[in-house]
């Protein structure tokens, strides 16, 4: 029971990074961009928070929790917004093939990660030395009184405020593709472009707002894994492949926002399952971390099987659009 | 201001590059009036209407909307003037429902209060005529019913003139007739309807008056009541042209195909053809008619082996007396028994020509496996690749010009041209004048008939029902997969067509 509970708690832990991803490349996607880059734009929302906490912290006279928190929090929304902004350019303006862009913008992302983490534990004072605790303990504070409610308490209430902000992120913005305008615009935007400009939506704008609010929205998750997850500290490559379960977790959730929820959770349930599960040996580990990816493919199967038109990916991702192109 | 005019176009031009598509072209259309437009494919139509509706901007001239001058830089501006447009390829998005099809894109509430909208769409339907269900997604509706979801989007908006482009090319004749009806109700309302056609007998029915253009250039208007089928041809193409298809009778025809109950489904085991049966002879031409999708795609793959049978058998009988049963044989087997199937998709390219490559390499893939050297022989392509610019009058820089730079026409031109080359025993042809013009059209009628005057089996799956009717001997049937009549095409009219179209069985008439 301890044990479970334990898994619980860390399987929704795992997921939350990926669920700000997954809600980010869902509403880029829907716009018809897609976004590879998100595994790399998030690991700079994470190390801009971090970089952010770190000098705050290092320069203010008495460094206080909450400020560190709205430094960071600003720092990993702009920096990660840019990301976006940048494939915006590169793809909607510049009409550049979304594929490549995204994926140097993932192995650019992930290089700015690692050099400025490299750069900043040398300040700091050598490898692992890093650490911004104050704002981190800003990030970790769980609501008080309901956590100390046995079982219910550490499974549901136990988590610092981006975890809580994810799901809201999420449940909001499934509302806001079904149920407004906007919404309906963008999916539109997404499916096709062409039948959208006709009926006057500025489709680059709408391909612009959600490609960089879905960036500004996935680096969060970048800053979630840095500040709650690790405490305030930095490893190269840290951050591993999250980014791209966050881009299978998209096709799992068949493109809601809604689905993302749980299948995070999943996700991050079968991304530990292998420290759970007794008498694997290093090699067998390996066959375990691969779930997550066999469940995208067994998802895929049975969604191209039963060919529902609803459960296919936005009618025009990945292709850019251009108004005289005749 | 009263005016008299809804929308007046003065000394209007677009370039696109070097092509003029439109040369100082002058329109107008009054209130309440139904005004053609008429022109050949690529005489600049759609993209005329395209400037109306905002898509296109004109490199100079003006636009008057009831006598003021405007500038419509954006699909918005032009829905704030009034006007919209319904497009010949429908602007709506498969997986919403009619009423957010209707709705997106414009401004209001941000939450959307979907009863009350779809309330409204009912009340539209209601006042002019239309039959459509709100709430049903798009992707599993009829094409007609699609239009009409186009059309009422565009009434939603509150437009008081509606740009038709091509309404009718998928449209069954009693859908043709109902959706005239509609219009004729919205003219009465006072509404300006702008219908884009080639089709002159539907503008000769419904129309008040007649604008035509010929390569860009602003021919006339007429109006439609001073008209003939005769002198609007005479305007769109600038000569006289017989209009008449030289139909000669069978002569000696001979048992070439004989298909017994072919069964096909498609990938989603929906079955696309259901117990097919018919023949064709040699020196006729058999027509398929149907709506889009009925099935004409599927039948013509599966005799030239690209489609999986389910159940049923294809029959082949060779001039040489031998039979063979085409339902067991690979698509390349069936190729090397000279029945030849050129299909013209919408997109004009993709089956059967590689828009990248050359006109001589084009005509290579049909031949490039009867060599037997390493290296490929470009002489013989070149030759034919020659010959077919030569007879059919291809416009190309030259044999080397890649396929796709080429105009649709001439795409075409190329694609018949090389599967009549290998003087086929059996040439199925789809679609084969889809977007030609009229001269164009008549060289492919007339390539058709010469084929069947040699004493190939000719199946031909058109559009038009005119030109069906006038070209084909006989004409089979299809609804949904099913052959709901084979007739014979010098005693079948239009009508009947139409009624077996929409899945009617004529009873038992199976002409020889």
């Amino acid at each position: 029971m301890e044990l479970l509970l334990t898994f619980l708690q860390k399987a929704i832990g795992q997921g939350i990074s990926i669920l700000f991803g997954a809600s980010g490349e869902i509403i880029t996607e829907k716009s018809g961009n897609l976004n590879l880059g998100i595994p790399g734009i998030m690991y700079m929302g994470g190390i801009s928070g971090l970089m952010a906490a770190f000098f705050y912290e290092k320069y203010a006279e008495v460094p206080h929790p909450f400020m560190g928190l709205l430094i960071s929090f600003a720092a990993t929304l702009i920096v990660s917004a840019l990301g976006g902004l940048l494939f915006s350019l590169l793809t909607v303006t510049l009409h550049a093939n979304q594929n490549v862009v995204g994926l140097a913008l993932t192995t650019f992302g992930v290089g700015f990660g690692n050099f400025f983490g490299g750069s900043i534990s040398k300040l700091a004072g050598g490898v692992g030395q890093i650490s911004v605790a104050t704002t981190a303990s800003a990030y970790r504070t769980s609501i008080p009184g309901l956590s100390e409610i046995p079982v219910i308490g550490p499974l549901f209430f136990s988590y610092g405020f981006l975890t809580y902000l994810s799901i809201i992120v999420a449940l909001s913005m499934g509302y806001f593709l079904a149920n407004t305008r906007k919404g309906l615009n963008l999916r539109s935007v997404g499916e096709d472009p062409a039948t959208a400009d006709a009926a006057g939506i500025n489709v680059s704008r709408y391909k612009y707002l959600a490609t960089t609010v879905g960036a500004a929205i996935a680096g969060l998750g970048g800053l979630y894994f840095v500040m709650e997850y690790l405490g305030g500290t930095w490893t190269n490559n840290g951050f591993g492949d999250r980014g791209w379960l966050a881009i299978a977790l998209v096709i799992l959730a068949l493109w809601k926002p809604i689905n993302a929820i749980w299948g995070s959770f999943l996700f991050g349930g079968l991304f530990i399952l292998y420290i759970y599960t007794p008498g694997l040996t290093r090699a067998t580990q390996e066959l375990f971390k691969m779930l997550p990816y066999v469940v995208t493919i067994i998802v895929l199967v049975v969604t191209s099987v039963r060919h529902k038109q609803e459960n296919q990916p936005p009618g025009h991702l990945g292709q850019s659009y251009f108004r005289e192109d005749r | 201001m009263n005016n008299e005019y809804a929308i007046e176009l003065k000394n209007v031009t677009k370039r696109f590059g070097e092509i003029i598509a439109n040369d100082n072209v002058n329109l107008n259309v009054k209130k309440g009036e139904i005004l053609s437009i008429l022109g050949e494919n690529g005489s600049g139509k759609t993209t005329l209407m395209n400037m109306l509706s905002g898509i296109y901007f004109p490199d100079s001239g003006q636009i008057y909307v009831d006598g003021r001058e405007v500038t419509i830089r954006s699909p918005k501006d032009s829905f704030n003037l009034g006007s919209g447009m319904s497009h010949q390829h429908f602007k709506l998005i498969n997986v919403l429902t009619a009423a957010e099809n209707i709705i997106w894109g414009l401004p209001g509430a941000e939450r959307i209060k979907m009863n009350q909208i779809v309330g409204e769409v009912n009340a539209l339907c209601d006042r002019y005529g239309f039959d459509l269900n709100p709430t049903q997604k798009i992707y599993d509706r009829s094409v007609s019913q699609k239009q009409t979801v186009e059309i009422i989007k565009v009434l939603y908006r509150g437009a008081d003139v509606l740009i038709l482009d091509e309404p009718t090319a998928v449209l069954t004749p009693q859908e043709t007739q109902k959706l005239f009806n509609v219009l004729r109700n919205m003219r009465k309302a006072g509404k300006s309807i702008i219908i884009i056609t080639h089709k002159l007998n539907e503008v000769l029915e419904l129309s008040d008056r007649v604008s035509v253009l010929r390569k860009g250039q602003y021919i006339g208007t007429v109006p439609t009541r001073e008209a003939t089928v005769e002198s609007l041809t005479e305007m769109m193409v600038g000569e006289k042209i017989n209009l008449a298809i030289d139909r000669s009778e069978p002569g000696k025809p001979e048992l070439r195909l004989d298909v017994r109950n072919l069964t096909c489904k498609n990938r989603e085991g929906i079955s696309v053809l259901k117990k097919v049966s018919f023949t064709a002879f040699s020196g006729e031409i058999l027509g398929i008619a149907g709506i889009a999708g009925s099935g004409q795609k599927e039948l013509l793959e599966a005799v030239a082996g690209l489609e999986d049978i389910e159940s049923g058998e294809i029959l082949y009988h060779a001039p040489d007396g031998s039979i063979e049963k085409l339902s067991e044989m690979a698509a390349a087997e069936i190729r090397d028994l000279k029945i030849s199937l050129a299909f013209v998709p919408e997109d004009r390219l993709g089956m059967g020509l590689v828009g990248s490559m050359d006109l001589t390499d084009n005509m290579m893939l049909r031949s490039y496996t009867e060599g037997k050297h390493f290296f490929t022989n470009r002489k013989k392509p070149k030759a034919l690749a020659e010959r077919v610019v030569d007879k059919l009058a291809v416009s190309t820089p030259s044999v080397e010009t890649p396929v796709s730079k080429l105009s649709g026409g001439n795409v075409q031109k190329v694609l018949l041209g090389r599967e009549i080359a290998s003087s086929p025993t059996v040439l199925m042809v789809a679609y084969p004048v889809r977007g030609l013009d009229i001269n164009s059209s008549y060289t492919i009628y007339k390539l058709l008939n010469a084929q069947k005057e040699k004493g190939a089996s000719v199946l031909c799956v058109g559009e038009d029902l005119d030109v069906l009717l006038e070209l084909c001997d006989r004409i089979l049937v299809l609804s949904g997969g099913i052959v709901t009549g084979i007739v014979d095409a010098r005693t079948s009219t239009k009508e009947e067509l139409g009624l077996m179209m929409t899945g009617s069985k004529v009873g038992g008439q199976k002409h020889a």
